[in-house]
């Protein structure tokens, strides 16, 4: 039987974010052929629309509302019981983002359904999906289906490949105008700490440092390498709670979860939390002076050295491959 | 203050995991407080020192986690519940987790319950704000700062790095994020004291919960350890010749330049 799937597409600044394009490509497996409909909460989101379809969307619902600015969970999960009411979808798909993460365990309480977070991959298609998930920080892996009810999945993010854009595709853009009331969290700031450039969580490339960067200087060979693969640079917890970097670049169970075709890890020893955000990195490179670092384990390359003599050298053979 | 702790009895981690026949071995792990939930039980015994009240640590599993629960009361919890579903239940998942939480508190009239934000075997991050609706209170996940005034809550929130400043009130469900507080660690004479606090224990029977409510929604068909990477390869040589072999292999090898 084929399936009418949900989407929550998800903007940060004024654009969306990859993971929505990802999240279409799992609803279509979902589908089995069936409808996928993006929804868009937002104070202005009713331009991003299209964006949606050209990723494989066959309709989007939006919601705007001055109340829906800032994410609240409140707010969020009003507006979108609201659509699904309307649409009464068989599955539903978030990105397993930190909104994400905050609204889906609420959303599926409200649906009385099952939700299996954080999924990486999925096998088959329609009612035979089944959905593999990272457990034990990692370590292991587990296939999960869902028993009874409607089908609700988070997909981490850069690890579902989207479908190709395609501009000549087209589709409805509706909105639905929804009262949102009775906000119990009342937002006074957000202290925004991430860095200008790649998200992170979207990078193809990054150079993660660890305690052994020393500095907050010590971050800037590192940034150099980045720069020129065009990548994000990440850190260990170490390097945080040292102050060398602002905590917007941890990588790990308590930061960033991150699947980067490139994970260049200089300083870092290698820990348990660290691993778990970042070790279905498609190629780890370690840098560490000490053989017996445990980040070795998990390297696919590794080069035993002074990071500071290792990362300008290697900046150096990428411009010389770049050059010829 | 009425305050209650979600305290998940979780696999360590940073232990070896064994997987056979779809399932991982728990034979000879070792076992341990999710350590989110250990930054919840330290702030809840913080928001009790400064504003009174009681702090009890409330786990759903088996007879194995009163272990767990000991800890967190000789960390300074006032009591411990145990739902033991051993005998009743062998299949949970989230959903059919926060039924039985939520049922077991919906009576108790919390005004504040602690969670940690994600268990490190597990990793859904689903069960605190799936128990707040239950509940049908507010909650507020991944926090790193608390201020309580009366019944006005002040919070810092990690929102993927940034942070969020935010306003709400009791009653309220919060996640713990590191970060948080420093957990202490049990002290001598707070393991003697903790032998001597209440552990209740309680099984479905006791709760008003239906058979239905308690069917799981998701099935694990399978476990498995990922595919073993071949051994990586630590290159040699002087370190000018490792790098420009290094970046041979990323672009002909690995294929990621
Ligand atoms: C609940 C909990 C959650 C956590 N969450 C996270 C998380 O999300 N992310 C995270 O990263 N950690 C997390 N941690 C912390 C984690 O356990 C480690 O403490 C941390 O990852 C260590 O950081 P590090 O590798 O930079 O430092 P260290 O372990 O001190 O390692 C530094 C490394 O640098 C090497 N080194 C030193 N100088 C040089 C040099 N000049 N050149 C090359 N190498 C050098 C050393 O050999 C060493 O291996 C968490 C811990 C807990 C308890
Ligand atoms: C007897 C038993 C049988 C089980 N059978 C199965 C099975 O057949 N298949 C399967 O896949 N899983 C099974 N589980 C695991 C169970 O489904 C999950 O552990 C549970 O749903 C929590 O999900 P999570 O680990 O993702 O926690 P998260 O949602 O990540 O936990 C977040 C926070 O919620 C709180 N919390 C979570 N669990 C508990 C708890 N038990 N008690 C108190 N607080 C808690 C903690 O504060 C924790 O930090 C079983 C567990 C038990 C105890």
């Amino acid at each position: 039987m084929t399936k009418k799937v949900i989407v929550l597409g998800e903007a940060r600044e004024g654009v969306l974010r990859n993971v929505s394009f990802e999240a279409i490509a799992a609803a279509k497996k979902i589908s089995g052929g069936g409808e996928v409909v993006a929804i868009l909460l937002g104070d202005s989101v009713q331009a991003l629309g299209n964006e949606m379809i050209h990723y494989g969307a066959d309709r989007v619902v939006t919601v705007e509302h001055p109340h829906l600015k800032t994410y609240t969970s409140d707010g969020y999960s009003q507006a979108f019981m609201a659509v699904v009411e309307n649409e009464k979808p068989d599955a539903v798909v978030f990105g397993h983002t930190a909104l994400g993460k905050d609204l889906s365990p609420k959303v599926a309480s409200k649906l009385q359904s099952g939700l299996i977070s954080d999924v990486t991959d999925i096998e088959g298609e329609g009612d035979g999906a089944v959905f593999i998930r990272p457990i034990f920080s990692g370590k292991a892996f587990e296939k999960v289906k869902i028993k009874e009810g409607i089908v609700f999945v988070t997909v981490r993010p850069n690890n579902i490949e989207p479908l190709a854009h395609d501009d000549s595709r087209s589709g409805d853009v509706s909105s639905v105008s929804v009262d949102i009331t009775n906000l119990r969290t009342i937002i006074k700031e957000v202290v925004r700490k991430s860095t200008e450039g790649v998200d992170l969580s979207e990078a193809k490339v990054i150079v993660a440092g660890g305690r052994g960067v020393k500095s907050e200087d010590g971050f800037e060979p590192l940034k150099e390498l980045a720069d020129l693969l065009g990548g994000a640079v990440g850190a260990s917890r170490g390097a945080c709670d040292a102050d060398y970097c602002d905590y917007s670049l941890q990588i790990g169970q308590t930061g960033k979860v991150v699947t980067p075709d490139l994970y260049i890890a200089a300083g870092i020893s290698g820990a348990i939390q660290h691993l778990a955000g970042m070790s279905n990195s498609k190629i780890i490179v370690a840098i560490n002076k000490d053989p017996e670092a445990n980040i070795f384990k998990v390297a696919d390359y590794g080069i035993v050295g002074d990071l500071f003599e290792v990362i300008p050298m290697l900046t150096e053979e990428f411009k010389k491959m770049k050059s010829n | 203050m009425n305050i209650y702790v979600l305290v998940k009895r979780t696999f360590d981690t940073e232990e070896r995991i064994v997987v056979s026949g779809g399932k991982i071995q728990e034979d000879g792990a070792e076992f341990i407080i999710n350590p989110y939930d250990e930054y919840a039980i330290e702030e809840a015994i913080q928001v009790r020192d400064a504003h009174g009240g009681e702090v009890t640590v409330l786990t759903m599993g088996g007879e194995e986690a009163e272990k767990q629960l000991r800890t967190a009361l000789a960390m300074g919890a006032d009591k411990a519940v145990l739902i033991n579903v051993e005998d009743d239940i062998d299949e949970l998942d989230q959903f059919t987790s926060a039924q039985i939480l939520a049922d077991y508190l919906k009576d108790k009239n919390p005004d504040l319950i602690l969670a940690g934000n994600v268990a490190i075997d597990g990793g859904s991050g689903q069960v605190g704000p799936r128990v707040a609706d239950l509940l049908d209170i507010n909650y507020v996940t991944t926090i790193t700062k608390l201020e309580i005034n009366g019944t006005q809550v002040s919070i810092v929130r990690d929102v993927e790095g940034d942070s969020e400043v935010i306003e709400t009130s009791l009653p309220l469900l919060v996640t713990a994020q590191q970060g948080l507080n420093e957990p202490r660690y049990p002290s001598l004479p707070g393991i003697m004291k903790a032998k001597k606090k209440p552990l209740d224990e309680v099984e479905l029977d006791d709760l008003d919960i239906d058979e239905d409510d308690v069917v799981a929604k998701t099935e694990t068909i399978d476990i498995y350890l990922p595919p073993k990477k071949e051994a990586g390869r630590v290159l040699e040589g002087d370190i000018s010749a490792q790098v420009t072999e290094l970046v041979q292999l990323l672009r002909t090898e690995a294929k990621v330049i």
